[in-house]
């Protein structure tokens, strides 16, 4: 089992659920998230001072998936975050050692 | 002739009044005339209660959701509650003292003790200031006046002063600054009274001196005796909710009509015509700070649109009620941009932390009000001030009177002075009775609300 941490841009947001809709991946878990890569912030003037506001709004998605189905997701990922633009996110991928669903003490990949 | 007698006596039989006697007559005219006068006492009472209640609208939530917004969430509730408390401690110190020392006949300097604990101030109408309300209405709409003043200074010193300084200083604030400020320009017998006795008249329709200039100048000052917010100017300290900040100025603009327009103490025309003044100083104030600020960062800002429109009105209220009102829209430009400039450019270049621009708003825009008094006041506009033959006086420089220039000039003089004098002797007092104006270090990081009020404005995990 895979754990795939995706941080796009939040107006991407609604292509990739779509596009992992339609390879039939349905659950995970988003979080709002504020942070940046190598992408620089922008600047707020508030009458006339200035702040650099190096913190821009991103969303995390995290799901775990089986071992057969991670590049697949991951690329389905890629393709609907992209801009070709600074700023566009990354993807990180862990493996996961256990997975247990609480209802029923379904182990393993059964528990996904 | 024969005729004319069958007229009469159909005339005496339609119009039984016609045939009573001449006393009769006269006492039906007294009657008619009190009905008269009691109508248009019903409108105009109806009218000053309204403007009371708008005036108090400015304070809260006007004036503390128009702070707030701009403070950091820590400090949202300490904020609102600066402006909060003067409602209900200027009000009580209003009645028991601040009235009579305003408005009972006293010097020239401050009033006397006539009205202490509104002794006397009742149904009947006090005809030196509003003949056709009564004293109670005019009592506790100038209350209000009391109420905002105190509060707009808070703006100078936020996020950093303790409670109990915040109160003592306030006290004595309106000891020391507002009460001889507003007795001499509005007082019976008050040195810059123009109307009632005075020596150097000066126009102040609606406190452009006697409100904006003496809080504005005191803000400068305590933001000089105070010191800068700890961090300031190095850490960020972004204002944490616009939003609350753009309802408080809008709710600001709308009690500004009783503030203004309420300053003819009537329902009458003259009252339109503040109030068409004052709606145009808040637009061009807010247009020319937009267009001032799309020239020099590139965007119009949100704060930029309210904070020109409530320096446009700090500006249009000296002369709403004197001025032409097209007039009130040179009086928005003229001060919205001398505000932008001091705000946005001056301001930061002399490092001092008024932190929510007191001092840049009402004080630069009481001063420019009250110097375009001088210049745009005219009889044809307000006839109340009558020259000997009966005439109305000429008033300002439009008038011909060129010389109210130097009288205005020395209303805001006074003004300043009082404020500058009061406010310091005022911070020092405070100082030693509190034994220090400011929060420690460590309160200050962790904000007033937890501090000194032992709450959080926002609980977002209740």
């Amino acid at each position: 089992m895979k754990k795939i941490e995706a941080i796009i841009q939040p107006f991407k947001l609604e292509e990739v659920k779509a596009a992992l809709k339609a390879i039939a991946i349905e659950g995970m878990t988003l979080t709002e998230v504020r942070g940046h890569g190598r992408q620089k912030g922008h600047m707020e003037v508030y009458r006339g001072r200035e702040y650099q506001v190096d913190l821009i709004p991103k969303v995390k998605m995290e799901m775990v998936v089986m071992d057969a189905r991670c590049e697949e997701v991951i690329e389905t990922i890629c393709r609907a975050a992209r801009t070709g633009k600074i700023g566009d996110g990354k993807i990180f991928v862990y493996d996961v050692g256990e997975a247990l669903r609480i209802r029923n003490d379904d182990r393993g990949e059964s528990a996904l | 002739m024969k005729r004319c007698r069958l007229a009469a006596s159909i005339l005496a039989a339609a119009y039984p009044v016609a045939a009573q006697s001449d006393a009769a007559l006269v006492a039906e005219m007294q009657k008619l005339k009190a009905a008269v006068a009691a109508a248009q006492s019903a409108g105009d009472n109806a009218w000053m209660l309204t403007s009371a209640a708008l005036v108090l609208l400015m304070t809260g939530p006007g004036l503390a959701l128009f702070y707030c917004g701009l403070v950091r969430k820590k400090n949202v509730l300490g904020t609102m509650m600066q402006s909060f408390i003067m409602m209900a401690v200027m009000s009580l110190l209003w009645a028991v003292i601040g009235y009579s020392l305003v408005f009972a006949p006293g010097t020239a300097w401050i009033g006397g003790l006539d009205f202490a604990m509104l002794r006397g101030v009742g149904a009947a109408a006090n005809g030196d200031y509003a003949p056709t309300i009564p004293h109670l209405t005019f009592m506790v709409y100038q209350m209000m006046f009391a109420v905002i003043s105190p509060a707009l200074i808070t703006g100078a010193f936020a996020e950093r002063v303790k409670f109990n300084a915040l109160l003592i200083y306030s006290v004595l604030w309106a000891f020391l600054v507002y009460f001889p400020v507003a007795h001499m320009v509005w007082g019976k017998g008050g040195f810059l009274n123009a109307y009632l006795g005075g020596v150097v008249p000066v126009y102040d329709f609606a406190g452009g001196t006697v409100v904006h200039i003496t809080t504005g100048v005191s803000a400068l000052v305590c933001a000089l005796v105070i010191g800068p917010r700890r961090g300031y100017p190095q850490e960020p300290m972004k204002p944490h909710s616009l939003v609350l900040s753009f309802i408080g100025a809008c709710l600001l603009w709308v009690g500004w009509f009783g503030f203004n327009a309420g300053s003819a103490l009537a329902a009458s025309s003259l009252a339109s015509s503040a109030f068409v003044a004052t709606h145009l100083g808040a637009a061009a104030g807010a247009v020319v700070w937009l267009v001032a600020e799309w020239l020099h960062t590139g965007r119009p800002s949100a704060l930029g649109a309210i904070s020109g429109a409530v320096a446009g009105l700090a500006t249009v209220t000296q002369g709403a009620g004197f001025v032409v009102p097209f007039v009130g829209a040179v009086y928005g430009l003229a001060g919205g941009l001398a505000c932008f400039y001091l705000v946005v450019i001056v301001k930061h270049r002399l490092g001092y932390d008024d932190t929510l621009d007191a001092f840049g708003v009402h004080g630069v825009g009481g001063i420019i009000g009250a110097m375009l008094t001088g210049v745009f006041a005219t009889r044809a506009v307000n006839d109340a001030l009558k020259l000997a033959n009966g005439e109305a006086a000429p008033l300002g420089w439009v008038d011909g009177n060129g010389g109210q220039i130097g009288n205005q000039l020395i209303g805001v003089a006074i003004g300043i002075g009082f404020a500058v004098v009061g406010s310091w002797v005022a911070l020092k007092i405070t100082a030693a009775l509190t034994g220090g104006l400011r929060m420690e270090a460590r309160e200050e990081i962790e904000g007033m609300d937890l501090v000194l009020h032992g709450e959080e404005g926002y609980n977002l995990e209740a």
